[in-house]
């Protein structure tokens, strides 16, 4: 059907891309991840396995790992939370309103996520605007001091800016129901309610493995948020492999953590493609 | 006075106790009105046939029944009880869709089992149902198998199961064949209309294919831009169309239109005595009740000679379209085999041309 010089136009670039920007990354970091550094803060090339032993031992890494993990899943459910109720709105209930309503849902992920991360840094601050009306309100005394550098902070942001991605995936999967099924459900007895826990959510089940992914995934790998509004107890792993690869220079033990949450990345990547499979009815 | 309330001012079969009164149903949508003013009593046990091209609004007026529209103005009547104000799953009617609307995420019995489920029947009751009614259309070796996996007239077969298990005291069928091969729908035709006998549930069948309309139903519900045109059995919309639609629209036919004097009817070059007042006259006169002109003139025998424009074979019979003197075209059904025609004399009898009103010009 195409020639062979038009494939060869169309593929080579992005291999090319994929090889030099992904690949020998990944690789690199692969060899990093058995390198160790010297006392004089050098990259010493012996091969070992002493940054994975040190990732075990050391509680930090791993308790790190599964608070990052556990903030991840808090995005994940509030997200969905958030998403799926909106998402069938729009989907269901908007009528001509829905094209309007989709934008204005979409409209934040064109707002720079560092805009919206400072956004609720002056929201939930000392003297941020939720404070200030809390005791403008005589609601409080002083200042609550949980609201802002806490895990509290960095679940409320990190759901604010992924609720977007949860949304869109589920949206499309309730579009995609052909509503002569909800039709036919009416049609056999069913109310409203029973039609949507029969009909409409199992159907909408691919849509809300792909939103839980993207938050969980998203928000496993989030930095800037906990950067910004997390504080010392709010720190997520990223922050540590940022700080490894910067002000600590232990590029090994950063490549190390890093690899680590490639696996679990592609493994929950792996875990959803298969659930979505099993879902999907089409 | 329109046509469909005349036809109905006679009650379809003062035997069988009306199940569903439709009275003066309208539907807009928007500034597009589709239903104005539709009535019509729907007997027990009846299988009837709403007919109309597509536009004609016989779709909207089946999701009125089943609940999915509500009417702009009108009301529904299910013996006593009022039906347009219920949502659709507490009416006992039962729609088998066009698409088949089967759900993808469950197997065919669990697709049948869903009503019965739904209505918290006992597990063996909705068993025993579930599989009488996979025996029924012949579905059981795929009871356990998903609707993807099945082929559009095994998937047909199942959506009327689904719906047909309930027991509904009525089942709407929308166009249920027309996704359907030629063979397998007539196939389905006779086999939909045996079943209806068997199950004895009044089916409102809703088709644009007016040869499907004849051959399953006691009675044909004729809509035309959102209103009924006539309502009879099929013999007599066929042998006795209320209006020139009517008589166009089911089967060929001659449509004549004449001038009536003193007791002679005059269409073009054609006359024939008839007691009818004086005015202008519209009769319809199928193509089979035109001959071939034979040796002896009967009395009353109306002839013509005319020039043969085309032939086309259908089987038994041809059709031959024959031009004659003022510009008459009449088309005649004559036996096969009589060889081609370049010029005929045609003959029919005034009392096979049925006086019909000029159907109205409607959007």
């Amino acid at each position: 059907m195409f020639s062979r010089a038009y494939k060869t136009v169309v593929t080579v670039p992005p291999l090319v891309w994929v090889t030099v920007f992904l690949l020998l990354p990944y690789l690199l970091m692969f060899c990093y991840s058995f390198w160790s550094v010297s006392p004089e803060q050098a990259i010493v090339h012996s091969w070992n396995l002493e940054n994975y032993k040190e990732l075990i031992q050391k509680t930090v890494y791993w308790q790190t790992l599964l608070r990052s993990m556990g903030i991840a899943v808090r995005v994940m459910i509030f997200s969905l939370l958030l998403g799926y109720p909106l998402a069938y709105f729009l989907s269901f209930c908007a009528g001509k309103r829905k094209d309007l309503l989709y934008q204005v849902v979409i409209i934040p992920l064109w707002v720079s996520y560092l805009v919206r991360a400072y956004a609720w840094k002056t929201i939930l601050g000392s003297d941020g605007v939720l404070n200030t009306l809390l005791q403008y309100g005589h609601l409080t005394r002083h200042p609550l001091d949980f609201l802002l550098y806490s895990p509290f902070a960095v679940v409320l942001t990190l759901t604010h800016i992924y609720t977007p991605f949860t949304f869109l995936p589920i949206y499309a999967a309730l579009e995609h129901i052909p509503r002569n099924l909800v039709e036919a459900s009416h049609d056999l007895g069913a109310t409203p309610a029973q039609t949507f826990w029969k009909v409409v959510f199992p159907l909408s089940i691919p849509g809300v493995i792909a939103g839980a992914t993207f938050a969980f995934v998203l928000s496993l790998g989030d930095f800037l948020a906990p950067l910004l509004l997390g504080g010392p107890s709010g720190i997520m792993i990223s922050n540590i492999v940022v700080s490894l690869f910067g002000a600590a220079y232990n590029w090994p033990l950063g490549a190390a953590i890093s690899l680590a949450m490639l696996v679990i990345v592609v493994g929950l990547l792996f875990l959803s493609e298969r659930l979505e499979k099993k879902w999907s009815f089409s | 006075m329109s046509p469909a309330s005349e036809s109905q001012s006679a009650p379809p079969d003062p035997s069988r106790p009306a199940l569903l009164s439709v009275r003066n149903v309208a539907k807009a949508f928007g500034r597009n009105t589709v239903l104005r003013n539709v009535s019509l009593e729907i007997a027990e046990g009846e299988f009837l046939t709403i007919l109309g091209e597509s536009g004609s609004g016989k779709t909207t007026l089946l999701r009125i029944i089943a609940g999915f529209e509500s009417a702009t103005s009108g009301e529904l009547w299910m013996g006593a009880e009022r039906l347009d104000h219920q949502p659709p799953y507490r009416r006992r009617v039962n729609t088998v869709f066009q698409s088949y609307a089967l759900f993808p995420h469950l197997t065919v019995e669990e697709n049948i089992g869903y009503g019965l489920r739904i209505a918290r029947r006992p597990a063996a009751e909705i068993a025993q149902r579930v599989s009488d009614a996979l025996d029924k259309v012949k579905m059981s070796a795929h009871a356990k198998a998903k609707p993807s996996k099945i082929s559009g007239g095994q998937q047909q077969r199942v959506a009327l199961a689904r719906a047909l298990v309930n027991r509904p005291r009525l089942l709407l069928l929308d166009e249920p064949l027309s996704a359907l091969d030629a063979n397998l729908r007539r196939q389905m035709q006779v086999e939909l209309k045996s079943l209806q006998r068997e199950v004895g549930i009044t089916f409102v069948f809703v088709t644009h294919d007016q040869e499907e309309a004849m051959v399953m139903s006691d009675r044909i519900a004729l809509l035309r831009s959102g209103e009924l045109e006539q309502v009879a059995s099929p013999r007599e919309i066929y042998s006795r169309p209320a209006t020139s639609y009517v008589a166009q629209f089911v089967g060929h036919t001659n449509l004549l239109k004449g001038q009536a004097q003193a007791g002679i009817v005059r269409c073009a070059s054609l006359t024939w005595p008839a007691s009818l007042p004086n005015g202008p006259v519209l009769f319809s006169l199928r193509p089979e009740h035109v001959r071939l002109a034979g040796k002896d003139k009967a009395t009353g025998i109306v002839r013509t000679r005319g020039r043969v424009l085309n032939q086309a074979f259908h089987g038994a019979t041809e059709l031959i379209r024959v031009e004659c003197a003022d510009g008459l075209v009449l088309i005649a059904r004559i036996p096969s085999g009589t060889g081609s025609h370049n010029e005929v004399e045609l003959e029919f009898s005034p009392a096979d041309a049925a006086l019909i009103r000029d159907s109205p010009e409607r959007d």
